[in-house]
């Protein structure tokens, strides 16, 4: 019972916060000084032709009625129709979202493999040399941002030693059979490992440009909990029936080590969503944010409105189910 | 041969002053030894090094662990774990930190008898099942599939005595099992812990700061101050007639359950000074080689 | 002998994170004064094209013209002379918007989480929906709005980041507000105000402190985004974004002219970042 008013309250929260999204990405794009229809029209074109358009897109009308119509549209999964390309939103935003899903989901579990291996090493040999060493990386990796480690990579794997991809999502004249967006995903399914091979050899740059930081973060709150833990009595108990550092780390603590460590990957894995905004850009990856930031040097307003949503429904959505994953990965909060 | 013989045992924290001097012992198969002490005497520090649990920033500085023979700290430490976690087992002190919150019962009871002796599945089921039953926990089924916060801490102590026979191991070390509980509960548990020791006749190092306590489970017991065994005696002989002054002076400074009235009789500053001289004499006696 | 050793060891770790906070101050004071004096330091004009120098490789390298010591990019501009410039514009940014930024966040974080009630309840609620925008994004659709230009960038950082400040000094005032010192301060007839300023400020100040220096590493990077996506200044003016993202579209030809800005930006931030580290480490008893 407490669970489901808790999931209410949350689903409550969760709806201002959108909604509070929607008026400010609104209110906000619409003060961009540039006519977008007059950066659509060739030149030459006349005030009247301006105006006609004007009026096909709603934006003759005042700004609050043009919130009013949005809003109801949005309400019944209309988004509005692209000034630049003149489809509508949704098709649009919705064609990008796999390229964009694939390559925080690509990131993440790299951050969680790095993260997690550099903790239970730091760990295993912990007081030593090693764990001196992982924590200096940790510090530096933590203290540069994505951005920047994706030029490095760029330098790095691009150019001096070229072994991946840094531009794009896949080779341009290969031929695609897919039927979705999720090309990562298709090709395996239809077991075509060569468009696989091809796909991820683009994706490991951007994906490790993100995963880096988030990497950091995991190894360095994993390990100290980790270490936490062995100190444990049941750990200790562990121990004197026979087993192994390596199996007593692996069985008894890193279950319970995660557990706090996963809440705050939850706030982190939204911001490296956010992060795939600029990294797409770096890398010419063809997804939402890459469409984001022509749609806002394009003056795209409802392309703009419609990214930015779906950016919020996201990353909201990643904190609603981290926390329902939280309560069921923690037998004591399941019961409750 | 007794089961369990320890000879000249040193421990120190690393770079640190000792903990442990050269201290010797034997428990015999089947026999119940007491280590009595204050906090911070060093009787904990035995228990663990011979079950090899050692915090890290201590170090053992000399002498033998001797378990069935062989010199456990000779072993490499694969083999050393093994050898414990085949011949040995804890009944730790605090029942409620000492199961793992995020495991169910059952598997944390058989999960050395299919790890590390190499049962089946099926036997070790039926083995936790008879253990609960045997420490007299109604619902066994329940109980094995319930996670440790579900349960009391009576009920979690009786489940960690029951997984230290599961076994069937010669020695156990007992350390302060009875401390973290009720004063109602602690009776049963010390009933539970004797009564299973008979039946199983399982050697057994019992850590405590509470003599009336020895008086009702060991056979033989080890007084320690500062790290140093003071007196080895039989338990009738030492209620007796203690030998050494501090053992008499803990024993007059224990509340007798017949006359609660008495009162607490501090153990005297003299005896303290005493036996303070007497350590630092022994480790002069180190230091001279 | 076991507490000289004890001592030992704990001044060794103090020796090592003081070591780490005087090579960051160390290359962000440098930085400075470089940015002071570049008119004076920088050997050429950041400006000046000259074709026929174009993509010339630094000194070390063949084919190397003297005085261009780190290269030219593709409009023939040295390289080694926009950088200097270009720190102008990231001190700047670093100085101006983490300050104010600093500001705008703590004061509402303090007042969120000391006052609590319904104003905590509007700036929670504010600092959901800002963590629900990805924050790249908000800041180039900012840049929009607001026109490109030093003010701009400014305006956007302190937009998008007051929250970090904000969140964390909400928490940590509530922290503070709920400890007996603040209670007696206030039967002690101290009113709201006064024990906001003179008993919870000065314990939240530390972690203030290394928050700023944090922030200011990220401001830094910020200007670095929105000249990549050409967005900060105008595209002329030397800042180390629009030569990284110059550099970028030629690496294949002219590596020098992505690398050498790029490892100056990487040094900035760590240095900003590793600052705060130290400050931490040495100042501040919560976040230790």
């Amino acid at each position: 019972m407490p669970v489901l008013s808790i999931l209410l309250v949350r689903l409550l929260t969760t709806a201002i916060t959108l909604a509070g999204v929607a008026v400010i990405v609104f209110f906000v794009i619409r003060v961009v000084p540039g006519n977008p229809i007059a950066m659509m029209l060739p030149p030459g074109a006349t005030e009247e032709d301006i105006a006609r358009l004007s009026a096909l897109y709603g934006l003759d009308k005042p700004l609050v009625t043009q919130f009013g119509i949005w809003v109801s549209g949005v309400m019944q999964g209309d988004f509005g129709t692209s000034i630049t390309t003149r489809q509508p939103v949704l098709d649009l935003v919705l064609g990008r979202l796999p390229a964009t899903l694939e390559l925080s989901i690509m990131a993440l579990v790299m951050a969680m493999i790095l993260g997690g291996a550099a903790a239970l090493t730091g760990t295993r040999f912990r007081g030593g040399r090693t764990e001196g060493a992982i924590d200096v990386a940790n510090g530096m990796a933590l203290s540069v941002p994505d951005f920047l480690w994706g030029l490095v990579l760029i330098l790095l794997f691009g150019v001096l030693w070229p072994v991946f991809h840094i531009s794009g999502r896949v080779t341009p004249s290969l031929d695609l059979p897919f039927t979705t967006n999720f090309y990562l995903f298709e090709s395996l399914i239809r077991l075509r490992f060569d468009l696989w091979a091809d796909i991820v050899a683009h994706m490991v740059m951007p994906a490790l440009a993100l995963a880096i930081p988030l990497a950091a973060i995991i190894g360095q709150l994993l390990k100290q909990s980790l270490k936490e833990t062995m100190n444990l009595d049941y750990v200790t108990l562990a121990r004197t029936k026979g087993y192994g550092e390596t199996r007593v780390i692996l069985r008894e603590a890193l279950r319970n080590a995660a557990l706090p460590t996963l809440t705050l990957v939850g706030v982190q894995f939204t911001f490296l969503i956010g992060g795939t905004v600029i990294i797409e850009r770096l890398f010419s990856y063809e997804g939402l944010g890459n469409m984001a930031i022509d749609a806002v040097i394009n003056r795209d307003l409802p392309l703009i409105q419609g990214i930015v949503i779906l950016f919020a429904v996201i990353f909201t959505g990643v904190n609603l189910i981290v926390d329902l994953l939280y309560t069921v990965l923690n037998p004591r909060l399941r019961h409750a | 041969m007794s089961f369990l013989s320890i000879r000249n045992l040193s421990v120190r924290l690393k770079k640190g002053p000792p903990l442990l001097r050269r201290v010797s012992l034997d428990v015999a198969a089947g026999e119940v030894r007491g280590l009595v002490g204050e906090s911070g005497a060093g009787k904990s520090m035995i228990g663990k090094a011979v079950l090899g649990i050692l915090p890290p920033s201590i170090e053992v500085t000399g002498g033998e662990i001797l378990l069935d023979g062989v010199d456990l700290l000779r072993l490499p430490p694969a083999l050393r774990r093994r050898r414990i976690g085949a011949l040995c087992a804890l009944i730790p002190q605090d029942p409620l930190t000492a199961l793992n919150p995020s495991h169910r019962i059952g598997p944390q009871i058989t999960d050395r008898l299919v790890d590390i002796l190499g049962w089946t599945r099926a036997d070790a089921d039926r083995r936790a099942r008879e253990l609960l039953a045997e420490v007299q926990i109604p619902d066994p089924e329940r109980v094995l599939r319930s996670y440790p916060h579900e349960l009391s801490g009576g009920m979690r102590q009786r489940i960690l005595i029951a997984s230290a026979f599961a076994a069937e191991p010669k020695l156990i070390v007992a350390d302060e099992p009875t401390t973290a509980l009720d004063v109602t509960v602690q009776k049963q548990i010390l009933k539970l812990i004797a009564g299973m020791q008979a039946r199983h006749g399982t050697a057994l190092l019992f850590v405590t700061h509470d003599l009336g306590v020895v008086s009702k489970v060991c056979q033989h017991l080890s007084v320690l101050y500062a790290g140093m065994v003071v007196e080895d005696t039989s338990v009738a002989d030492f209620f007796a007639a203690p030998r050494h002054a501090y053992s008499a002076a803990l024993l007059a400074a224990t509340p007798k359950y017949t006359d609660p009235s008495a009162g607490l009789i501090p153990v005297p500053e003299a005896v303290i000074a005493a036996v303070q001289a007497e350590v630092a004499a022994f480790d002069r006696s180190l230091a001279d080689g | 002998m076991h507490e000289a050793r004890a001592i030992d060891g704990r001044s060794l770790v103090r020796r090592r994170a003081g070591l780490r906070l005087w090579l960051s101050a160390g290359w962000l004071g440098l930085l400075c004064v470089v940015a002071l004096f570049a008119p004076w330091i920088a050997p050429k004009d950041p400006l000046a094209q000259d074709l026929f120098l174009g993509r010339l490789p630094p000194f070390w390298m063949a084919g190397a013209e003297p005085g261009y010591w780190l290269g030219t990019d593709s409009l023939g501009r040295d390289v080694l002379s926009r950088i200097i410039h270009g720190a102008r514009v990231a001190l700047a940014v670093a100085l101006i918007a983490g300050t104010i930024t600093c500001l705008v966040g703590a004061t509402l974080g303090l007042l969120a989480g000391f006052l609590r009630g319904w104003v905590d309840m509007v700036i929670s609620r504010l600092i959901d929906i800002w963590m629900a925008f990805p924050p790249v994004l908000f800041s180039i659709l900012l840049i929009a709005v607001l026109g490109p230009g030093l003010m701009s960038i400014i305006i956007a950082i302190v937009v998008i980041d007051w929250t970090r400040f904000a969140r964390v000094v909400r928490a940590e005032a509530m922290a503070q507000g709920a400890m007996d010192y603040v209670a007696s301060a206030r039967v002690a007839g101290r009113g709201r105000l006064g024990t906001m300023m003179r008993e919870i400020l000065p314990n939240v100040l530390p972690t203030i402190v290394v928050l700023l220096t944090l922030e200011m590493g990220i401001a830094v990077i910020v200007e670095a985004i929105l000249s990549f996506v050409n967005l900060s200044i105008s595209t002329d003016d030397p800042t180390w974004g629009g030569m990284i993202s110059e550099g970028r579209t030629s690496v294949h030809q002219a590596w020098w002219v992505l690398v050498f800005p790029l490892v100056t930006l990487f040094l900035t931030v760590l240095a900003f970042s590793q600052l705060g580290e130290g400050l931490k480490d040495r100042f501040d008893p919560v976040l230790r």
